[in-house]
């Protein structure tokens, strides 16, 4: 069953997210574009995805993969949510500039 | 074996590859474009990892719903523009510094990390549509229930805040 020679080792997929995951913080923090914003979010909430799933797959645990899934679920909610407040802010602001929105920063 | 290393190698690459490129983009709907590929790339990753079910539905809600979202939020409010107004030089440098010192941590932290894996995820029958049926609908119906709630006010609040006229 243990055929550990012959499988990619987890550290791999380990690099991987992080790697996928420092790229979206990156974005987070150069882009004054709010739609990039979210855009990079979704790139973290893909890499700690694809983490979740490949600890469920080589521990043989069904529970990773449904959390994927609703993690799935709320990203969804999460973005229609976002994109409407996008839009709202586009409408009042006629830019999507977040340097603009410093109204209750003081 | 070793086909699936390299299918692995390749999917990584361009998974980041055009991640790197969301953000060098100058255009928004390139960025969108770029995240496609980004999402179909880690689908492909769910496939190598036998995880069928997850790959469907990422595809169907990453590639199929969201990325219509976007796509609709930048050609319905004109944005494919340059980005003219960009951070300061210094800003920049700092975010990219601090983005890879994260990355170096994260790595190094990660490096020499094995766990005792316990089973193969190509013979495994983890991730059929079958298993994980079961799963879902016996020890986690609850959370599937309350879901359903979460997406409806989900709706109930894009709805309220994409109308015209105020409240």
């Amino acid at each position: 069953m243990i055929q550990s020679l012959n499988i990619i080792p987890i550290s791999y997929y380990l690099y991987f997210c992080s790697v996928l995951f420092s790229i979206g913080v990156i974005g987070v923090l150069i882009k004054r574009n709010a739609l990039l914003i979210l855009m990079s979010i979704e790139l973290m909430i893909n890499s700690i995805n694809l983490l979740l799933a490949a600890f469920s797959a080589y521990l043989n645990d069904p529970a990773g993969q449904i959390f994927v899934f609703f993690i799935m679920v709320v990203a969804a909610a999460e973005v229609a949510i976002g994109l409407a407040i996008v839009v709202l802010i586009f409408r009042t602001t006629h830019s999507i500039d977040i340097n603009v929105l410093n109204k209750l920063k003081w | 074996m070793m086909f699936t290393k390299y299918i692995f190698y390749l999917l990584s690459i361009l998974a980041i590859y055009s991640a790197l490129m969301v953000l060098i983009s100058r255009k928004p709907i390139h960025s969108v474009l770029y995240l496609t590929l980004t999402f179909f790339a880690i689908a492909g990753h769910y496939i190598l990892l036998n995880a069928q079910f997850l790959a469907v539905v990422h595809i169907i809600v990453y590639a199929g719903a969201i990325m219509v979202l976007f796509l609709f939020t930048v050609m319905l409010l004109n944005l494919n523009k340059d980005e003219r107004s960009q951070k300061p030089m210094w800003v920049k440098a700092a975010a990219i510094l601090s983005g890879m010192m994260l990355m170096l941590v994260l790595i190094a932290v990660f490096r020499g990390y094995d766990i005792q894996v316990i089973s193969n995820p190509a013979l495994n029958q983890l991730g059929l549509v079958k298993n994980l049926g079961n799963v879902l609908y016996k020890d986690y119906l609850v959370p599937f229930e309350l879901s359903s709630i979460l997406f409806l006010t989900a709706m109930v609040g894009a709805v309220m805040l994409g109308k015209k006229e105020q409240i």
